[in-house]
């Protein structure tokens, strides 16, 4: 016993500041083992957001640099195109890969950038107060959507896992959650599996992982879970959208 | 070493290498689009990084990561591209890390023309983003200064961890011109264990390093802003360059001019003085630091009865000459902007009106 509630060499030994019941924090702690598992630490370097993720950097014991708004995977891209040996991951909300920095993820992943972005998807602005993000559902009141997000307005919620595997340039896309036990042993295979492709040097890698928001959609972290499993994973469902050894399956075919 | 005709974009290009950086960004803008394609050709013959990013925002962002991982890396752009990189600039310079920044400037606001101009003068001197960040900013006037600004803008931009811009008009791009490479300009990169995300293994350390601008305690941020203000005087003191023409003797007249004006104001000037009429000229080869106190002095002499900044833009560095000066004279601007360069004629004639 006591090895399972060890933190993670990769991981800091101070108290994050996310709100109880975020998923924000489980999900660091993922990422920490896989680091420490791939024993890559001290070639590591993990960029930060602009959101509620911002101080990420505190919370990781490994090199690291912090973003402008959206702008984490141009900055990925510039390290791993000159120290092509350093493992590069970012790390960023949906406001901030979904909407500022949408062109910025589209056109990395398309490079085809061997790096690893964890996409956190909690359908809302958690550090701004709650506004409302691509990623927002239909009806879903945020705090610039008070009556609810009116699709004919703003659109329907972006699904960026189907978006970025509909690019033909080779990849890892996967969306997976953290709301119960189960899935957080997938995602974090999910998460090993990128890092091993960006070790390998293989291809792009994404990991969507829809999580909670409980301070901002107004929930306790129980009834979050299930509001995520009730109306969350229908319109994002979970699993691998695209392998790199697909991509060769399909072009062994062709 | 022997000297090449070049043209100033693919000087540029080529004197980044001879200095030592094998890293570059860029997105294509009309007037420098050549130094992106002649290092397209050239970076992987040196084994080293060429990538044409989808916008010069991502590119901005990209310079701040390769930086921030303690490689040398520069990018090229023109005014609206330079616009855009703006953004990263500022947090570049809030995170302390060494980049540089060519700026081709073309004339504006807008899309404006593709033409030479010099109305960027504020967007670098005085910052382009936000916050209270300054750049080191160089001038050059020919396209061999170009060639040995870029080469010092290397070990500048590490000596202070901060980006510095070599800011061109649109003629010294396209202009053809003998140049060297002089060798003893090319440096090696400066060790950055102390801070860069270089990872840890690479420097053989067991402590993280972190690049970043945020500081949300209010004591820290000032002291962060104290930290970076002692930087920008710092270069005040110890980096302003300038050159003087026909300063030596009695005038009447000061001109101060930078960049291509300046050459078309040495002729102005030589034309006068066949009149007989003398006129001196300061050329700031640091727009930031701007040689204030080299002008208050020029200002001063007895004789000199007023002082014109001429510009290819509508009066912004002539605002650092009123401060240089200090109203010991009359300070007058003249200049053009679109395209057209001022004549040594239209500068003769704005000389003898203001006598
Ligand atoms: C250029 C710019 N625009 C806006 C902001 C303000 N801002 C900070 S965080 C944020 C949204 C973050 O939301 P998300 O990416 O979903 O992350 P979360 O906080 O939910 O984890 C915004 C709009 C900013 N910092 N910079
Ligand atoms: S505001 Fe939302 S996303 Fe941010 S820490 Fe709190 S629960 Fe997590």
């Amino acid at each position: 016993m006591g090895k399972t509630f060890q933190k993670p060499e990769a991981l800091t030994d101070v108290h994050t500041h996310y709100c109880p019941g975020c998923t924000h924090g489980v999900i660091h702690r993922l990422v920490g083992e896989v680091i420490d598992e791939l024993g890559i630490r001290g070639r590591t370097v993990g960029i930060a957001p602009v959101g509620c993720a911002v101080l990420a950097y505190n919370y990781f014991s490994c090199d690291f640099q912090e973003a402008a708004h959206g702008r984490a995977p141009a900055m990925a891209t510039g390290i791993k195109r000159v120290r092509p040996d350093l493992m590069v991951f970012t790390y960023q909300g949906d406001g901030d890969l979904a909407s500022i920095g949408m062109g910025e993820i589209i056109h990395a992943a398309n490079r085809g950038e061997k790096f690893t972005a964890i996409f956190v998807n909690n359908a809302v602005y958690g550090m701004t107060g709650g506004q409302m993000a691509p990623t927002t559902m239909p009806g879903q009141r945020t705090t610039t959507s008070p009556l609810g997000r009116n699709t004919e307005e703003t659109g329907m919620p972006i699904r960026v896992a189907e978006l970025l595997s509909s690019l033909a340039t080779e990849g890892y896309i996967t969306r997976q959650t953290v709301i119960k036990p189960k899935f957080i042993n997938r995602t974090k295979k999910a998460l090993k599996k990128a890092f091993t492709y960006q070790m390998e040097g293989r291809c792009f890698s994404l990991v969507e992982v829809v999580s909670t928001c409980p301070t901002n959609w107004g929930m306790t972290p129980l009834d979050a879970i299930k509001w995520t499993e009730e109306t969350l994973l229908p319109y994002f469902p979970l699993g691998d959208f695209k392998t790199p050894e697909e991509a060769e399956a399909v072009s062994a075919n062709a | 070493m022997a000297k090449v005709l070049m043209k100033g974009n693919e000087a540029i290009g080529e004197a980044a290498i001879r200095a030592g950086c094998l890293n570059y960004f860029a997105y294509p803008i009309t007037p420098q689009s050549e130094v992106a394609e002649y290092l397209a050709r050239r970076m992987p013959e040196v084994n080293g990084v060429f990538l044409q990013g989808e916008s010069e925002v991502a590119v901005g962002y990209m310079l701040f990561g390769a930086a921030g991982a303690g490689e040398r890396v520069f990018t090229t752009s023109s005014s609206p591209g330079v616009s855009l990189m703006s953004e990263a600039i500022s947090y570049i310079a809030g995170a302390q890390c060494p980049a540089v920044f060519v700026n081709i400037i073309r004339g504006g606001p807008g899309l404006g023309g593709i033409l030479p101009s010099q109305g960027d003068y504020f967007q670098s001197v005085k910052g382009g983003g936000h916050g209270d960040y300054r750049m080191l900013v160089m001038a050059p006037a020919s396209v061999q200064e170009a060639v040995e600004m870029v080469m010092t803008a290397f070990p500048l931009a590490e000596k202070y961890r901060n980006p510095v811009m070599i800011l061109g008009d649109g003629l010294i791009g396209q202009m053809m011109e003998p140049v060297e490479f002089p060798e003893h300009l090319r440096s090696e990169p400066s060790k950055k264990d102390d801070w860069a995300t270089n990872g840890m293994d690479t420097r053989k350390s067991a402590t993280r390093n972190l690049v970043k601008s945020l500081y949300l305690d209010p004591e820290a941020l000032n002291n962060h802003n104290l930290l970076l203000k002692s930087k920008y005087d710092r270069m005040k003191q110890e980096e302003v360059r300038y050159e003087s023409y026909n300063a030596e003797g009695e005038y009447q007249a000061l001109i101060v001019s930078y960049g291509t004006m300046s050459r078309v104001c040495r002729t102005a000037i030589d034309h006068l003085k066949e009149e007989g009429i003398e006129v001196g000229m300061i050329r700031p080869q640091t727009v930031f630091p701007f040689p204030e106190k080299a002008i208050h002095e020029a200002a001063s002499k007895e004789n000199c009865r007023v002082v014109l900044s001429i510009e290819m833009s509508m009066g912004q560095m002539v605002e650092d000459v009123e401060r240089a000066v200090m109203g010991k004279r009359p300070v007058k601007w003249y200049g053009k902007c679109g395209g057209e360069v001022p004549t040594p004629e239209e500068i003769i004639e704005v000389v003898k009106e203001h006598l």
